[in-house]
């Protein structure tokens, strides 16, 4: 194969940034958190899967190795409880009836 | 798009919730009205069936029970049907030929699939398997496009017509139990809201909280179960009809193999009437350990080559995450117990079997499966396990069980390494080196090509056969 045949690298991206996509989304924001993160279980997980995995991008590290979460943009998808690697951390639930995420498209 | 049932949803979502009658008290969520009369000789129940979930499943459901003449109550924590759910984007709607003849006439379609392609993407490079049947966008139709807002409002307005109660914008909390712990109905979260129920069918969803709390299922698992994450792009119809090369209501179904980052999973691209959905399913558990953010693969795939100009110029309208249940036949749950029925995503029915992504329509046989079977164990007076278990038997008759039964091994194959990884290569490398033409140098063979494109991406012949046989008996 010649170097003009061979496979190349994708082009950079030049796509939205994940912020502009959740700007895209409905949310109506219930006053009570459906899913909460116990912070001192997460200080003792090295993996924090849930930080990469969530597709709305609501976890994030704490400089004292612990995890914050916002549960106002939440997709209620689950990712979350599934990667979690610590028994304890994450209490899920669905937000009150009529709250949260209100998809148009899906 | 603005179909009149978008319209119809809309005002629903501006006047609450259906079947809620009066205002809501101030500061507080309206109670649960009008839905626990007493009812005569029935003894202590106040509905005949409670079905938790507005999705396509419960639905269909739904319509079964007030066809018989139940009392059911269709419960949806969103504020309108479909307002919780994503998916691909296709539906195979011809499961309804039988419970709602006139479907076609004002089911919700985007468009009717004419076009499908099977693409395997390596590098910058594409590999496609395109079949075209014009057919299929003509009655009775095959598979059509749609948004889960409207189609399960659609369904569930179906439903609502043969007599059920739709009470959205209402979460079932969790189980109640009767005399010797038999499911008895269930908690909501409105004041004074717990419904009495004689069954409960369980249609709440991948997450299948119910299922769980019934003790039916351990609940989802990360090996199990896919992430879905899409984006919906807003594109001119003429556009998307002369990218995709379709005219009228026609539409295209891309689905791809090659492109996640080595996390185990596929992409899909799908056309709208004015929009395309376009999208990754990844595992969570490979998701996990990649380290890498979904969207990031997303991003990955609308810039190869082979798809970024059907995208190019479009706007984001709504970007979207859901999770899909892969286990299949080898992990359902049990499908039903004492007074309560499981069915669609909370059963694990989504067909994730390579060739044939299928959900809906599992979940709508599933459902009307289980509203017969919910409605002739109400008839026998016995809604306990032995009379619920007619559930199954119906499931092991119809496609629903027939299809996962008989393709419970294909998920594994088309996550196998080999496929994830190797073979996109492979077909990529074979088919550019035989289309290649480097004159004066004559064309080699094919098999010695095979061989090349083999050994360059570190498969072995005996892996080619024994994944053809694996494949034979897979599909068989």
């Amino acid at each position: 194969m010649s170097s003009a045949d061979r496979p190349r690298p994708l082009p950079p991206a030049e796509e939205p940034s994940l912020a502009d996509r959740m700007a895209t989304v409905d949310f109506d924001v219930g006053g009570r958190p459906h899913i909460t993160v116990d912070t001192r279980v997460c200080r003792s997980c090295t993996t924090k899967a849930c930080v990469s995995a969530c597709p709305a991008d609501l976890f994030s590290p704490t400089a004292d190795g612990g995890v914050l979460f916002n549960y106002e943009h939440c997709f209620e998808c689950g990712t979350c409880y599934l990667v979690c690697n610590e028994a304890g951390a994450i209490s899920w639930g669905y937000p009150d009836g009529g709250r949260g995420v209100v998809f148009r498209r899906g | 798009m603005t179909s009149p049932n978008t319209d119809d949803r809309r005002a629903a979502e501006r006047e609450g919730a259906p079947g809620e009658a009066g205002d809501p008290p101030p500061g507080g969520r309206p109670a649960l009205r009008g839905v626990r009369e007493p009812e005569p000789g029935r003894g202590p129940a106040a509905v005949d069936a409670v079905v938790v979930g507005a999705g396509p499943a419960g639905s269909a459901a739904a319509l079964e029970l007030a066809r018989a003449g139940r009392s059911v109550v269709l419960l949806e924590r969103g504020p309108f049907p479909g307002s919780k759910n994503v998916y691909g984007g296709v539906i195979y709607p011809r499961v309804l030929d039988g419970v709602l003849p006139d479907w076609r006439e004002d089911a919700p379609a985007q468009r009717w699939v004419v076009r499908r392609s099977t693409v395997l993407l390596s590098g910058d490079r594409a590999v496609s398997v395109d079949v075209r049947v014009p057919g299929w966008g003509r009655p009775p139709g095959n598979g059509m496009t749609a948004y889960r807002a409207d189609f399960d409002s659609w369904l569930a307005d179906r439903a609502v017509r043969a007599g059920a109660r739709l009470v959205a914008s209402t979460t079932a909390t969790g189980l109640l139990r009767g005399p010797g712990g038999r499911v008895a109905g269930v908690r909501t979260d409105r004041p004074g809201g717990d419904l009495a129920a004689r069954v409960v069918i369980a249609c709440d969803g991948v997450n299948s909280l119910l299922a769980r709390e019934a003790g039916l299922h351990p609940g989802p698992r990360a090996r199990h179960t896919a992430l879905g994450v899409k984006e919906v792009i807003a594109l001119p119809r003429d556009a998307i009809d002369q990218r995709f090369g379709l005219s009228g209501d026609e539409g295209a179904d891309f689905e791809m193999l090659g492109c996640t980052g080595g996390i185990p999973g596929g992409g899909f691209l799908y056309t709208n009437a004015e929009t395309v959905a376009v999208g990754a399913v990844l595992s969570v558990s490979g998701l996990a350990s990649s380290g890498r953010r979904p969207e990031e693969v997303v991003d990955r795939i609308k810039r190869h080559p082979a798809i970024a100009p059907y995208l190019r110029g479009g706007t984001v309208k709504e970007y979207a995450a859901h999770l899909v249940p892969e286990g299949g036949y080898r992990h359902m749950p049990r499908l039903y117990g004492d007074g309560i029925l499981v069915a669609g995503d909370a059963a694990g029915m989504t067909l994730a079997a390579g060739i044939w992504l299928e959900g809906v329509n599992f979940a709508i046989g599933a459902g009307l499966a289980a509203g017969r079977a919910a409605a002739e164990a109400l008839a026998a007076g016995d809604t306990g396990r032995r009379g619920l278990a007619r559930y199954e038997r119906a499931l092991r008759s119809s496609f629903v069980l027939a299809d996962h039964a008989r393709l419970r091994g294909a998920l594994d194959l088309v996550l196998s390494p080999r496929v994830q990884h190797r073979y996109p290569g492979l077909a990529a490398d074979l088919a550019q080196a035989a289309f290649t033409v480097d004159n004066p140098a004559p064309k080699p063979g094919l098999a010695r090509l095979l061989l090349r494109a083999a050994r360059a991406n570190g498969v072995r012949l005996h892996h080619l056969a024994a994944d053809a046989w694996r494949v034979a008996r897979v599909f068989r």
